[in-house]
């Protein structure tokens, strides 16, 4: 125990663990929340879900994942290979990345910066990115459309989502998430700024390209949008991603806004990933009631409520503490 | 592509289907387009063509009757009764009021099954998948039924010249009376969570308006004109079967977008339910065939037209016949395939988005279109 304590102490190795852990959590909670989405769109539709492999279906998305490492990886021949090769890689990096900030307890932290939230913030950026590359290099009409919807989106939404952001930061007076959560520890931000929390929420939603903004993949426009041509791994890194985002945006939700690891008698890392997963389950309410938002819709609507709402309550969180 | 998206082109080409998620079918629609927008949709069609109208030419009038029910596999029944109409009025035949009642109501719950699966797919278009599943789970009960007396779930050939050939029976008359409540009972959860959702309302008011005089210049009927607010229905204006024996409404929009088409499809499912619960109520007794058919179909010399209102519009078939076992020809005068021909006029202007949204609108079969 001693000897893990010491290696643990040391920046490097507490590094090299950490990353460790952090492929085996994204692994495990891919596989858990694409199982999760499944079965709650299924008691939303008066269906069973997945119930042959395992328990309930347990270890279905399992063999799924098995049966996507079979398959052939199609490049197909007019495709620009090196960047259609690049992109699921580039998709994921920054996604392992966000995980090296996010506090899951007092101590479960791998490294707790003082720029923790710009951090994730940047990173998330960087997966529009690789959304271009892949549906430009993929050559198909509809892939570039899903490309081309998908950075006009992460880019209108991603102004709210920073000036949200912003109002906690005064709030707290610093970019370390370990103090943001610290400062939570008498009131849940979610109560004293209902308004941020609701537009973080629209905004993470549309992040991560989730329904009702998932126009990206938009199944009845686009096919499947920038992955269309993708098979396999290359495809199942995508998806990977995709959840994994997800669990990036319900985390960061948690911290900023729901007192991170707090609570009483339960340990932090079980309170920190039951307030994840109750996000996550509400990001899968709504995708399984709403339509679908239309693209011009949906671009008006960040740039004509939601920006100007993300500055009225920053500007009003500024004059309160101002005042104060 | 990326000489196509290049500087000096301005717009480029786009092939919706024949394989697509939204053409609900093999339909395939090419597209000039500015970026999202629409120059101009062009449908290619027959993709699906079998030639049941040359087919017709080539059997006996029997044979051809399972033929109708793969026009529009949706609203089957409704095909056959035009059919057997046709026949009976070439051989001068009277349907038993028994028969014509049991026709009506099989009628009105397959129009039901076809308006339940519109109602969810259209849904699904728009990106909402669970109604999906609530109608399938309706649809369910309706296809049950149906079985139970017909013998198959989707493909009926239940009517005959002159008739029904099996009777209904107390049961199948509850299982009616069953789903009628069934239906009314979830409404509500239809108006709540879906007519009266904002980005539903959003997605549908003023999109896809056809106007009045569009839609009489391109022979539109059905849920299409009543939603432009013409109310035109052939079971009331050339009333047909029993349908005169009933009370029921002609819902009708106003504007003719999207929405108002949705709202009548949904109202014309509560009028369907009426008519079967008025029906259930007054069923008469007596024989469900006419009084000497013929062995051998082999009407007179002459011509006739009928038609009836289907799930999607004015259905109609011309039928001269030579006095011959074979009909000398059939004419379908199938409804999505006048409803299709104002598309191009809808799309145009207008993004790939409201393209799927209005393709789904207006209700398409597409081997009916392809016959």
């Amino acid at each position: 125990m001693e000897l893990v304590a010491q290696l643990l102490g040391n920046e490097g190795a507490r590094m090299v663990v950490g990353l460790i852990a952090v492929i085996a959590l994204v692994s495990v909670n891919a596989l858990f929340l694409i199982w999760m989405e499944r079965k709650v769109a299924a008691h939303m539709q008066l269906r069973p879900g997945p119930m042959e492999v395992g328990p309930h279906g347990a270890i279905q998305t399992v063999a799924d994942a098995i049966k996507l490492m079979g398959k052939e990886l199609i490049t197909p021949a007019e495709v620009d290979k090196p960047i259609f090769w690049l992109a699921p890689i580039v998709i994921f990096l920054p996604v392992l990345l966000s995980f090296l900030v996010i506090p899951f307890s007092s101590t479960w932290i791998i490294k707790d910066m003082n720029v923790g939230i710009l951090l994730i913030l940047a990173f998330s950026t960087l997966s529009v990115l690789s959304i271009l590359m892949a549906g430009w290099s993929s050559n198909n009409k509809y892939a570039v459309f899903g490309a081309i919807r998908s950075v006009a989106q992460n880019v209108a939404y991603e102004i709210p989502l920073l000036v949200t952001v912003m109002s906690i930061i005064l709030m707290v007076g610093s970019f370390k998430l370990t103090d943001i959560v610290a400062a939570q520890s008498g009131v849940w931000f979610v109560a004293v700024q209902p308004l941020a929390f609701i537009l973080f929420i629209i905004c993470a939603t549309a992040e991560t390209n989730r329904a009702p903004f998932d126009i990206p993949e938009a199944e009845s426009e686009l096919v499947a949008g920038f992955h269309t041509e993708y098979t396999g791994m290359r495809f199942a890194l995508f998806f990977l991603a995709e959840y994994t985002n997800m669990f990036i945006a319900a985390a960061v939700a948690t911290v900023l806004f729901l007192g991170g690891w707090q609570g009483p008698i339960l340990p932090g890392v079980v309170w920190f990933l039951l307030k994840v997963y109750a996000v996550i389950f509400l990001l899968m309410w709504f995708r399984w009631t709403f339509p679908r938002l239309r693209f011009d819709q949906l671009i008006t609507f960040a740039w004509k409520i939601l920006i100007p709402l993300a500055f009225v309550n920053l500007l009003i969180t500024a004059l309160v503490l101002k005042l104060r | 592509m990326i000489e196509l998206l290049g500087i000096e082109e301005k717009t480029y080409t786009l092939n919706l289907g024949p394989q697509h998620p939204s053409t609900h079918g093999v339909l395939r629609v090419l597209l000039e387009m500015d970026g999202e927008f629409i120059i101009k949709a062009e449908p290619v069609i027959g993709y699906g063509h079998r030639g049941h109208e040359h087919m017709a030419e080539n059997r006996n009038y029997t044979q051809f009757l399972p033929n109708l029910a793969r026009v529009d596999y949706l609203h089957a029944l409704a095909y056959n009764q035009c059919y057997c109409m046709a026949v009976e009025k070439l051989l001068d035949l009277k349907v038993p009021e028994r028969a014509e009642y049991i026709r009506v109501i099989t009628c009105e719950l397959n129009r039901l099954t076809s308006h339940l699966l519109w109602f969810g797919a259209y849904l699904m278009d728009l990106g909402a998948f669970t109604p999906f599943l609530y109608c399938f789970d309706d649809r369910e009960h309706l296809l049950d039924l149906l079985d139970g007396l017909t013998g198959s779930r989707l493909t009926y050939c239940f009517f005959r010249f002159g008739g029904v050939p099996v009777d209904i029976d107390a049961d199948f008359v509850a299982g009616c009376r069953a789903f009628v409540s069934r239906l009314r009972s979830r409404w509500d959860d239809y108006h709540n969570l879906v007519t009266k959702n904002v980005i539903f309302i959003h997605r549908t008011r003023d999109v896809g308006i056809i106007t009045r005089d569009q839609c009489i210049k391109y022979g539109i009927t059905g849920p299409n004109l009543r939603g432009s607010g013409i109310p035109y229905d052939i079971r009331k204006s050339e009333p047909y079967s029993a349908y005169p024996e009933f009370d029921f409404e002609i819902p009708i929009g106003s504007n003719g977008d999207i929405y108002d088409r949705y709202i009548v499809r949904l109202a014309e499912m509560e009028q369907s339910l009426r008519i079967i619960e008025q029906a259930c109520n007054k069923l008469p007794d007596g024989p469900i065939m006419a009084e000497k058919v013929p062995k051998r179909i082999k009407p007179p010399v002459g011509e006739v037209y009928q038609a009836v209102e289907t799930a999607r519009g004015e259905f109609g078939m011309y039928i001269v016949s030579q006095g011959d076992v074979k009909p000398y020809r059939i004419k379908l005068r199938t409804p999505s395939f006048a409803n299709m021909s104002i598309f191009p006029e809808m799309a145009q202007d207008n993004l790939v988005a409201d393209l799927v949204a209005n393709l789904g609108s207006i209700d398409v079969v597409i081997p009916e279109i392809d016959r």
